[in-house]
């Protein structure tokens, strides 16, 4: 049984058939690719993980829990972390304010009134922070405010953000979207390390293919919204079918 | 004051000082009587609530009015039925407007932005119509609710004959004020002023605590990204209903103290203008930091109360040096910007503010701070730089 368990999902807006009887199934402690085309329904599919979006019909089970109906922070005290295309930063906020917030939210719950605490006492939620700032190299900022940053540097955070809850599963969205070569191996390297050092789950939305099979336990290929093949890196290049998914975006 | 440098205890006790001597330091303006003092630190403590809503979560409310107004209503029935010891009185007011504010904020806070502010304005409106209708047994309509000789006030001796009573502290009464001569400076210590004074301290002790907590993170995380905040784990809706409660009992509190000093109540305290009042001496100040609200109300209040005094033969007073033609133009002109007309300057500095001054006045005075101390922010700025070059070779590794 996966960690993910995505069965029958549908998802419309209006005459358009965004998500056509999607099956998915996520193993534990392993890296998922989804890969596909512009416009083959990734996001869309990822929305309906994390809450944004409802399918109209069919299941998502996490951890054998069903996800459906659930809003966004409930989703996410059950342990899915969420990384955006464009990264979500809380930019007027410090560097280490911004892993604060997501690990006070781990501790306290989706709600706690504590307006005599003080943020200055907590160094343990402090010291958890610069851990984590430091894991993505990022320590020696963390005084700065975040909106100074390079994009590079905001996807890093926002990553450090997500695992400072330590979340049993973690969606990214084209986390490499817009990066230089560079930043990109960079970006590469500090996701295979995060994979490595602690059990957790990724599923990942790619559109670099050099990220994909540097990284991808397993691949699910998306074409309007239709998943056309499910399997390993090494059997998905040849692939006859994928290539012509790829090729009909190439001529449009 | 301005700086971060500056603990937060230092600028309690600045404060504390401050506020215990605005008798002495608003007398050589000719503020320094009784009922503009009282304004100074009720509405401060007013702004200091509004600015917990608006300041740290963004949510622009535009009928805190309606707060201000339930709490004088709360404070003076209280007078009527109960007692004129003000403990009670206030005591119903921040409950009572505490739980308007929450039944309030329960249905605005279902949406944001404009859509927010509006149905704040929606339910300020109502409030103050019913006021003048359905509601006129509590609050007497027009005429608005009064103390009168033959209220029950179970707890009091029972007074039939001679003045109506007024509101006090354990017998210590909130008119009570003795005129101390300083160096030929007239100063009037008025028990009022610092009554309020005190829960200004208290109110401002208690913002700062929230600033400076979890909960206050919070808030401002919803501020810069409510979204974000919501696939972080948190239902950011509890607490900005919290925060728009807890302001909104700010706001009772101040209603209740205007009735504490001044025992009536009526239904223009709610009109909306009263509403936007407070949203421009929070901007006016500064948003979001601690000390802007308080310095805006005491800077509209004071505005108001000198500028709404002058006529056109005061003006005509000032240009009187000058050829009469001009002089009857510049009276003309100038006129048009005090008396009845002050809310005009108070639209221009407002605007000149907004403009050039977003952080508002508190952002001007650390420009100014910033101007001087150049030489001490110099250095900042160069480890600032340094950090982020240190930045840059990490991003590139
Ligand atoms: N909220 C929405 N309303 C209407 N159409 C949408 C919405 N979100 C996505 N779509 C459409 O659904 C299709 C799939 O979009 P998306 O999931 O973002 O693709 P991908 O992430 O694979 O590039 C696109 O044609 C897009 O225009
Ligand atoms: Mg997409």
């Amino acid at each position: 049984m996966g960690i993910l368990e995505v069965q029958n999902v549908n998802k419309r807006f209006g005459g358009l058939q965004a998500l056509d009887d999607v099956n998915l199934n996520v193993e534990e402690n392993t890296v998922h690719a989804i890969i596909g085309p512009n416009g083959a329904g990734k996001s869309t599919l990822l929305n309906c993980f994390v809450g944004r979006l409802t399918p109209d019909t069919g299941t998502v089970m996490f951890d054998g829990q069903s996800l459906i109906g659930r809003k966004p922070h409930e989703i996410n005290q059950m342990g899915v972390s969420r990384v955006f295309q464009t990264p979500e930063i809380f930019t007027d906020l410090t560097i280490l304010e911004n892993v604060m917030i997501p690990s006070f939210a781990k501790r306290d719950g989706a709600f706690k009134l504590s307006p005599f605490a003080a943020v200055k006492a907590e160094s343990a939620i402090r010291d958890h922070a610069e851990d984590m700032l430091g894991q993505v190299g990022m320590l020696e900022k963390r005084h700065m405010v975040a909106s100074a940053m390079s994009r590079g540097d905001k996807r890093r955070l926002e990553m450090a953000m997500c695992l400072a809850q330590s979340p049993k599963l973690l969606l990214l969205d084209e986390p490499t979207a817009g990066m230089a070569r560079a930043d990109t191996n960079a970006t590469i390297d500090l996701l295979k390390q995060i994979a490595d050092s602690r059990p957790i789950t990724f599923v990942v939305i790619e559109h670099d293919m050099h990220v994909v099979f540097s990284l991808a336990d397993r691949i699910s290929v998306l074409a309007q919204g239709h998943v056309i093949v499910e399997d390993h890196p090494s059997n998905i290049k040849g692939n006859p079918k994928v290539r012509e998914a790829y090729l009909g975006d190439a001529h449009e | 004051m301005f700086g971060s440098k500056i603990s937060d205890t230092t600028t309690l006790i600045l404060f504390v000082i401050v506020v215990a001597l605005i008798p002495l330091l608003a007398a050589p303006l000719g503020a320094g009587y009784p009922a503009l003092m009282q304004f100074f630190a009720i509405f401060g403590i007013l702004a200091i609530g509004f600015n917990i809503l608006f300041g740290l979560t963004g949510y622009l409310s535009f009928g805190h009015a309606a707060f201000l107004g339930v709490g004088s209503y709360s404070a003076v029935w209280m007078f009527k039925l109960l007692s004129m010891n003000v403990i009670p009185a206030l005591i119903l007011s921040i409950l009572i407007a505490g739980v308007f504010a929450l039944i309030i904020g329960f249905v605005s806070l279902r949406r944001s932005g404009i859509y927010f502010s509006i149905l704040t304005l929606a339910f300020a409106q109502m409030s103050y119509k019913l006021a003048y209708s359905v509601l006129t047994p509590i609050t007497n309509g027009e005429t608005g609710l009064q103390l009168a000789l033959d209220d029950p006030r179970i707890l009091d001796s029972a007074r039939t004959s001679g003045q109506l009573p007024t509101p006090n502290l354990f017998g210590l009464d909130m008119n009570a004020t003795r005129v101390v001569d300083v160096l030929g400076l007239e100063v009037q210590l008025n028990f009022g002023y610092f009554f309020s004074a005190a829960f200004l301290v208290l109110a401002f002790w208690i913002a700062m605590r929230i600033f400076r907590s979890p909960f206050g993170l919070m808030l401002k995380a919803v501020k810069t990204n409510q979204n974000r905040l919501n696939y972080t784990g948190v239902n950011t809706r509890p607490y900005t209903l919290a925060a728009f409660v807890i302001s909104g009992m700010y706001a009772g509190l101040a209603g209740g103290l205007l009735a504490c000093m001044d025992p009536l109540a009526g239904a223009e305290r709610m009109v909306w203008t009263a509403s936007g009042e407070i949203v421009l001496m929070t901007i006016l100040g500064g948003a979001g930091t601690l000390l802007g609200p308080i310095i805006g109300a005491t800077v509209i209040k004071f505005a108001e109360a000198k500028l709404s005094k002058f006529n056109e033969g005061v003006v005509h007073g000032w240009f009187d040096f000058l050829p009469d033609g001009l002089a009857d133009v510049l009276t003309w002109v100038v006129a048009k910007f005090v008396g009845d007309g002050w809310h005009l300057t108070l639209g221009l500095v407002f605007m000149l503010v907004v403009t050039f001054l977003p952080g508002g006045l508190v952002e001007g005075a650390r420009r100014i701070g910033g101007y001087l101390g150049r030489r001490g922010q110099k250095e900042d700025l160069e480890q600032l730089g340094s950090n982020v070059q240190g930045g840059k070779t990490t991003a590139a590794e």
